[in-house]
């Protein structure tokens, strides 16, 4: 498998059936080209074409990633050191796609990074990765020390002047060290609660220094948009949004997978034409488009384009662009107990519409599975839907933990009403 | 008291930060590596070398998930139990491992051998399910799979 370059910037260098290129080859390929240019550019120029180029952060909240790097104070007078951090921690459910990059490409990650931190002038870079991730670990590491070794990481790179230590962190678990202040306060070998914003990262984070913080797929992205223009990057994309994507399905298709694909790629194209479509037998009921925290979507759904805007006007998400399907056989209420299983577990209990409420959700969720719920127990998911909602946590945690139950609530009545007993069991009896 | 090499390991993390009590969990980690887990002697060790109190380390010790706080097997079975693993089939898995093993989730065998714990998504969702025995990754599992790759560990 050789990708074309231009059409899969993202995948070009990887063959899951070998190992990964070393710096000799990834050079051959034509990588580092994109630091070589960069270390010659004003890091002002670097992030003014990423926030031209469009791309947006692939993490899950799609914020423009040059922007969010403009943030960062600058010149001789910002605060220093200046942090950037990759977020490398997936553990997003039903999320697989930064495995591909770490796995199959480490060294396109650690250009892009590189790229990144001169950007916004930083002198330290973490990798933040999962404990899971042990064959990404392994590889990562012997590619940065490729990367010391020929010159790209430490003092005076290639001779600008400019010097960066990169140096991977891996995380001792939980789900909420994805949340980026609560990633950093792992980092500084604290309890992962999330942090009040403002201040932002971009101006006081890691050691209340400034800090970028992006995903692994984000940092992909810019070395092919600072070699390849901006133009070329926007081009790539089918709808308003630039770029590619590592797109993705699980569940009960025919081939569960991974493809990198042009933003804004037909929700249809990728369920049905890369995974192959439902197994025999078996009938196509939702999907949550991007990972655990992102809501139902069904039937009427499947011709939108997978790009931020159409899935947004369809009440939901894109998040991490890796679909989990639903099958008509499959258990919706099951399904929504276990994720919201997940969620509660997760929760770091700082604040109560998080810690209570979805402790709360989830025996209202066991309750009706078990045969014992009630009419009004679906009225009560729907409130504690609303007071787990945008606005009333620090984080992002239980806005997203309410998403797929509110959806399932609203596509999926029926299923929650049928396991209801007609009559409250006590009169029943 | 920590042994040379695990005071080495702390140091060279140590030597990463600004402050000396953010490599607290890697310590950990180092601590876990060489014991399997990290006791109440432990988590003071830690404290010692990070100038923090014991009831500090274990605070943040308890928070994560991968700071084994109670003894674990030879190897630590962690199966997923998210949301893509579930519809494929965690619970015959976990039905699998019980029968297999004889112990309950959070159990170790009488052997000693193994540990089985549930875990949050490993993100190999494409192929689940999935699950690790110690640092290795398992997936596409079925019952004859679970056997064949246990059979693997002794």
């Amino acid at each position: 498998m050789s990708a074309d370059p231009l059409k899969k910037p993202l995948t070009r260098n990887i063959d899951p059936t070998r190992e990964p290129f070393d710096l000799k080859q990834y050079e051959a390929a034509g990588g580092y080209q994109a630091v070589a240019k960069v270390l010659k550019m004003d890091p002002k120029e670097v992030t003014e074409t990423v926030k031209n180029s469009g791309l947006r952060g692939r993490g899950g909240a799609g914020f423009n990633t040059g922007l969010k790097w403009s943030f960062v104070p600058m010149g001789p007078d910002a605060p220093r050191p200046k942090y950037l951090i990759c977020n490398a921690d997936e553990m997003e459910p039903g999320t697989m796609k930064d495995r591909v990059l770490l796995e199959g490409d480490p060294h396109s990650l650690i250009e892009g990074m590189i790229c990144a931190a001169y950007a916004i002038q930083a002198e330290k870079a973490f990798i933040f990765l999962r404990w899971g991730y042990t064959l990404s670990e392994k590889r990562l590491r012997k590619a940065l020390a490729e990367a010391y070794e020929g010159g790209w990481l430490g003092k005076n790179i290639k001779g600008s002047g400019y010097s960066l230590d990169l140096i991977p962190h891996i995380s001792a678990g939980r789900y909420i060290c994805g949340e980026e202040t609560a990633l950093i306060n792992a980092l500084e070998g604290k309890r992962a609660n999330p942090r009040t914003k403002p201040p932002f990262p971009q101006v006081s984070g890691l050691f209340g220094k400034p800090t970028i913080v992006n995903n692994v797929e984000t940092f992909c992205n810019i070395p092919p948009i600072l070699t390849n223009g901006v133009e070329w990057y926007k081009s790539l994309g089918l709808t308003e949004d630039a770029g590619t994507k590592l797109y993705g399905a699980s569940g009960k298709v025919k081939r569960p997978g991974v493809w990198e694909l042009p933003m804004g790629t037909p929700i249809r194209e990728i369920l049905e034409g890369h995974a192959g479509g439902m197994r025999e037998g078996l009938r196509f009921k939702g999907l949550l488009p991007g990972g655990a925290s992102t809501d139902f979507l069904v039937e009427e759904h499947l011709d939108l384009p997978m790009d931020y805007a159409s899935i947004q006007k369809a009440g939901s998400r894109l998040g991490t662009g890796t679909m989990i399907v639903l099958d008509d056989q499959t258990c919706v209420v099951g399904m929504v107990l276990n994720l919201t299983q997940f969620f509660a577990q997760e929760s770091c209990g700082w604040c109560t519409p998080c810690r209570d409420g979805l402790a709360h959700a989830v025996k209202l969720l066991q309750a009706i599975k078990r045969g014992e719920g009630r009419m009004e127990d679906l009225n009560k998911l729907d409130q504690l839907c609303r007071f787990m909602g945008p606005g009333n946590t620090f984080c992002a945690l239980a806005p997203g933990a309410a998403e797929p139950i509110q959806s399932a609530l609203k596509y999926f009545r029926a299923d929650f009403e049928r396991l209801i007993p007609k009559q409250p069991m006590a009169q029943a009896v | 008291m920590l042994s040379p090499e695990e005071r080495a390991e702390i140091e060279a993390e140590i030597h990463h930060y600004p402050r000396k009590e953010a490599a607290c969990i890697e310590a950990m980690k180092v601590v876990q590596k060489h014991r399997g887990w990290v006791s109440d002697e432990g988590i003071r060790d830690v404290a010692e070398i990070m100038g923090m109190t014991p009831a500090e380390v274990d605070g943040i010790a308890t928070f994560y998930n991968l700071i084994f706080r109670k003894p674990v097997g030879k190897h630590v079975v962690m199966a997923c139990d998210s949301v893509s693993c579930w519809v494929m089939g965690y619970e015959n898995v976990r039905e699998c491992l019980r029968k297999k093993l004889g112990v309950e989730m959070g159990q170790t065998t009488p052997d000693g051998k193994f540990t089985v714990l549930p875990i949050a998504c490993l993100g190999d969702c494409d192929h689940a399910p999935a699950m690790m025995v110690g640092e290795d990754l398992h997936h596409d599992l079925t019952a004859e799979k679970i056997d064949e790759v246990l059979k693997r560990y002794s």
